[in-house]
């Protein structure tokens, strides 16, 4: 089973590499959006620290959201998640591995970047920091929860805007103390427990109830 | 006679949208058999082998497996079918030789990397096993799908026209290779318009899309 998991990890590592543009589309969506509102709202310093938390949290929930499409829909496209719905491992833990995969290349590369962020909107360290953190723990929730959307709209017409549409909701309480606790950090607190476990209370949850969610909807898909 | 029927359809009905495609579906079928499933186009043929696979849902009926349900044997059941649909199933910016070996892991298959390419070169793959299967032709992605045919063990093979954009030298192939896990007691069903030639074993046809389907 944890043979099948790596292979499947493996197996979306190396297709996204031989196909690199779609990775780095995700990214330079991020960096772009994050880097509109300076313009738009002017340089000012006060101005930017208060937004900062919100424009990078809002900015990775749409940069996961583009790249959630692409989750599942080639492999329905050429057959090959009929194969896997037939292959005798459970059905969740390959969703699992798909998942975490989509992970490492589009909510990874955000954590990675958000430094960049922070140089952009005069945060103070601390609080890039806990950005990062909060990020780290907060996109696998995206993708996780995200998987479920896409696996329900597949192969529905206008499915994108469909899966907005129901992913962007659930979204909402991850990204409310995401950005609370990047605000909070940028204002000098330095505890910032209670948000760091009630995010990894949702990455829990997600981590159990995601995968088999996903899954059943995958079966419905497909059929 | 229920221990030698490996695989039992009962009273199997299907339908797509508003449109009833077959209803009272019964045949079975035991170690070493052939089913052909004809009819012409939009009577159900690939719904039927869908569903006897456990892509699609039937509407009613049973579909057991040496006597047990195939939903309650779940992956236990899966373990033993291999489906080739319409799509080859395989990733084109994958090679031939990635393709086979990820699908041999995740079928459980434990199978050396020389095995993988010994079944390439049967299918007549070789010098391509290496390329991204996104250049090789349509026929050549055939190959490639089919030969996981030659890697696993599986008891039922569900083939979905498994001869189209194949040449005559892969057809002749594919027909020796279909016949020979017959001698092995496996089970075929397949639709197809061509004939397998058989050394030994069972042939039985079942036409869809009359009132009634018949068994020869």
């Amino acid at each position: 089973m944890f043979k099948a998991f790596r292979c499947i990890v493996m197996r979306d590592l190396t297709l996204a590499m031989r196909r690199r543009t779609d990775v780095l589309t995700t990214l330079f969506f991020f960096i772009i959006v994050v880097s509109l509102f300076p313009l738009g709202a002017g340089t000012e310093k006060m101005i930017l620290q208060k937004i900062a938390p919100g424009v990078a949290w809002v900015a990775a929930l749409l940069a996961s959201m583009l790249a959630l499409e692409r989750l599942f829909a080639s492999d329905f496209a050429d057959g090959t998640l009929e194969q896997l719905l037939l292959t005798p491992q459970p059905l969740f833990v390959l969703v699992l591995g798909k998942v975490l995969a989509h992970w490492l290349l589009t909510g990874m590369p955000l954590v990675l970047i958000a430094p960049l962020v922070g140089l952009q909107y005069y945060l103070p360290d601390d609080a890039v920091i806990t950005m990062m953190l909060t990020l780290l723990i907060g996109t696998p929730v995206l993708s996780l929860i995200g998987a479920i959307g896409a696996a329900l709209t597949l192969g529905l017409r206008g499915g994108g805007i469909l899966l907005s549409l129901l992913i962007l909701p659930l979204y909402i309480p991850v990204m409310v103390y995401g950005a609370g606790a990047v605000s909070a950090s940028a204002m000098g607190t330095t505890d910032l427990q209670a948000y760091f476990s009630i995010l990894s209370g949702f990455l829990i949850l997600a981590l159990v109830l995601s995968p088999i969610a996903t899954a059943a909807a995958l079966r419905i898909s497909v059929e | 006679m229920l221990q030698n029927q490996m695989l039992e359809i009962t009273n199997l009905a299907c339908s797509r949208g508003d449109r009833q495609l077959f209803t009272g579906l019964n045949f079975s079928l035991e170690p070493g058999s052939l089913l052909y499933v004809e009819g012409r186009n939009g009577t159900g043929k690939s719904t039927l082998l869908r569903t006897i696979c456990g892509l699609f849902l039937a509407d009613s009926g049973e579909i057991s497996w040496h006597g047990k349900s195939t939903r309650s044997l779940a992956e236990e059941y899966t373990q033993e079918v291999l489906y080739l649909g319409h799509h080859n199933g395989i990733k084109e910016d994958l090679t031939g030789l990635e393709n086979l070996r990820i699908s041999t892991i995740l079928d459980g298959d434990d199978v050396a990397e020389d095995q993988i390419w010994a079944a390439l070169k049967k299918m007549g793959l070789e010098g391509f096993e290496d390329l991204p299967t996104k250049v090789l032709s349509q026929g050549q992605k055939r190959r490639v799908a089919l030969a996981r045919l030659l890697l696993n063990n599986n008891r039922l093979w569900i083939l979905d026209e498994p001869f189209t954009a194949l040449d005559v030298a892969a057809v002749d192939l594919l027909q020796t290779v279909i016949s020979g896990h017959i001698n092995n007691d496996g089970i075929v069903i397949l639709t197809t318009h061509q004939e397998v030639a058989l050394t030994s074993g069972q042939i039985q046809r079942l036409e869809l899309g009359r009132k009634k389907s018949k068994h020869v």
